[in-house]
């Protein structure tokens, strides 16, 4: 599941990727034709609106590739680095920009692509820039209580808007689409000249335009990856005859004080139950948790096996069926509770003297490794291996 | 073969293809792409060996120290990518044919005032994009492709404070 870095890809190489991923982008600069400074001033006296051509259809295209990604469940959104908000800071410092952008020309990204193809006025651009960065760090304690002013947090424009992601997506398509048709007319009158279309260039792009529409419409109508897993376990669950591989609690207690290394025990239940009481070794990992990323390491040790359980075996048997769907580990479901273990085996009720023999052995043997599990938690309780993996959203930006 | 540049990419089709870079940037890295931040690490870097003293002096300096754990700044994801970006614009103007020393600028202003307002356009925009926290990449385009609030208000900020000062400036770059 995407972001790769920094779990598949180390934080190392990641300044390899970014070379790459800044020949790339240095590309698509420069043959969008973002190293002519005339081109780019266009856009703010009408002649040519490139950049707006270009800049929104970068846009959208990369957000509606965001949003596909994360419906299928390759890319975390909870992981990757939304810029936060500072609302006076963002709007002063985007003005400043806006001026530095009539009066210089350029923008840091188009002045690198134009000094790359020999602009002599994109490195006059650069070493102003330096100048400007170096204004701003030498001076900062002037400014800092106005930098970090009006703290939002990460927020979103769907958050903000109180709409889904889809919709606004949808919503900006639509504008973008808006915004090239008249912008097109425009230019045209500013430049007196008339643009003709032909009727094949005008198909190709009206199915442009329609393709970020369709895959928006396509993520709202259809089941995320989440929700398609958990269709199927209930699928599976409504099978009568779906048959489980199952742990009864004598068993498995015996084999817990004795190889306990073997198994994960997992508690299906909410944080709050789980802290409350637990089995023996047992870590919490609720059933609308389990797709996550951060467990998914554990769910599928192979040289383990799992033992789910909660307070119903509707839930067990869920838990169950989700571990054998998202990995080839072994899974067993347990068919007692916690309530039942912590009564059986740590407050074993003592039998009468006319009880029959097995009575009197279970008795014992519940007895017996009651206070070998006491025991193996007390000495557990030290080493618990942190089971959460320390998930952490990326840090990006550029400032 | 001619010595002609050739003609720019289709708008669209070059959108697209920028597009699905900051895509698999943002797949890969979890983050998006940038550019004022490259520039500003080569600064940092600048200051750090040139004025070792004043850098150490410096609160702001630091903090950048503290957060980076002493790296060089040039040892930052920013600064490979701008690296990058350079060499892509190359080897995209050496096959469009595009690579000559020149200076664009509008057809009313001499050379040398071209040049000057190019650096004071860079020190505002290098200046606003520290503000700003970030410039049209960082912030604009790569807020945009993740739905962020304030990458998006930036952006109308920078447009919007473009077209408002347009009128004022249009001798630069109007005849």
């Amino acid at each position: 599941m995407g972001p790769l870095v920094p779990d598949i890809i180390s934080n190392e190489f990641n300044l390899i990727i970014a070379f790459v991923v800044g020949i790339f982008f240095g590309m698509a600069l420069e043959q969008a034709g973002f190293s002519s400074t005339r081109k780019l001033v266009g856009l703010f006296y009408g002649y040519d609106f490139t950049v707006l051509k270009v800049f929104f259809t970068a846009g959208v295209t990369a957000m509606t590739g965001v949003l596909l990604l994360s419906h299928f469940g390759m890319l975390d959104m909870r992981l990757i680095y939304i810029n936060p908000t500072y609302l006076r800071s963002a709007l002063v410092g985007g003005v400043i920009m806006g001026g530095g952008f009539v009066i210089g020309g350029f923008c840091p990204g188009t002045s690198v692509c134009a000094a790359a193809v020999g602009k002599l006025d994109a490195w006059s651009f650069i070493g102003g820039s330096i100048i400007g960065i170096f204004i701003f760090t030498e001076a900062f304690p002037l400014f800092q209580d106005f930098y970090m002013a009006d703290y939002m947090g990460s927020v979103t424009m769907f958050d903000m808007l109180g709409m889904s992601r889809e919709l606004f997506a949808i919503i900006l398509a639509l504008v973008a689409v808006m915004a090239f048709y008249f912008t097109g007319l425009l230019e045209d009158k500013i430049n007196g000249i008339r643009t003709r279309y032909p009727a094949q260039k005008m198909m190709k792009y009206a199915i442009m335009a329609v393709i970020p529409f369709l895959m928006v419409s396509f993520i709202s109508v259809t089941p995320n990856q989440k929700e398609y897993y958990f269709n199927r376990v209930e699928k599976a669950f409504a099978d009568p005859n779906y048959d489980y591989d199952i742990y009864e609690i004598d068993h498995l207690a015996d084999e817990l004080a004795s190889k306990s290394h073997k198994m994960n025990i997992i508690d299906l239940r909410s944080p709050e139950k789980f802290e409350q009481s637990k089995l023996p070794t047992a870590v919490n990992i609720p059933l609308d948790s389990m797709l996550k990323k951060e467990y998914q390491g554990f769910l599928r040790q192979t040289y383990k096996f799992n033992v789910f359980y909660a307070d119903d075996l509707e839930t067990a048997k869920k838990g169950y069926l989700m571990a054998n769907m998202i990995g080839n580990s072994q899974n067993f479901v347990l068919i007692n509770t916690v309530d039942q273990f912590i009564q059986w085996f740590y407050e074993p009720e003592i039998p009468g003297p006319d009880a029959p023999k097995e009575v009197r052995d279970k008795f014992l043997f519940r007895l017996r490794i009651g206070e070998e599990l006491k025991e193996l938690e007390e000495r557990l309780k030290n080493l618990q291996a942190p089971v959460k993996k320390e998930i952490k959203r990326v840090q990006g930006g550029c400032a | 073969m001619e010595n002609k540049p050739r003609p720019y990419m289709n708008p669209y089709l070059a959108g697209f293809f920028l597009g699905m870079v900051l895509l698999g940037t943002i797949y890969i890295t979890g983050r998006g792409l940038g550019a004022s931040g490259g520039v500003k690490d080569a600064m940092l870097a600048g200051v750090k060996n040139v004025a070792p003293s004043h850098w150490e002096n410096t609160a702001y300096y630091q903090s950048y120290d503290a957060s980076h754990e002493g790296e060089s700044p040039l040892k930052s994801w920013l600064f490979f990518e701008v690296a990058g970006v350079f060499l892509g614009a190359l080897i995209s103007g050496i096959i469009s044919n595009r690579v000559s020393l020149k200076l664009e600028k509008g057809p009313r202003i001499t050379n040398r005032s071209r040049l000057i307002f190019a650096a004071a356009g860079g020190a505002l925009f290098g200046f606003g994009s520290q503000l700003g926290r970030g410039c049209t990449s960082g912030s604009a385009l790569s807020g945009m492709a993740v739905f962020s609030f304030g990458g998006i208000i930036t952006m109308l900020a920078i447009f919007g404070g473009a077209y408002m000062l347009a009128y004022f400036f249009r001798k630069l770059w109007l005849s």
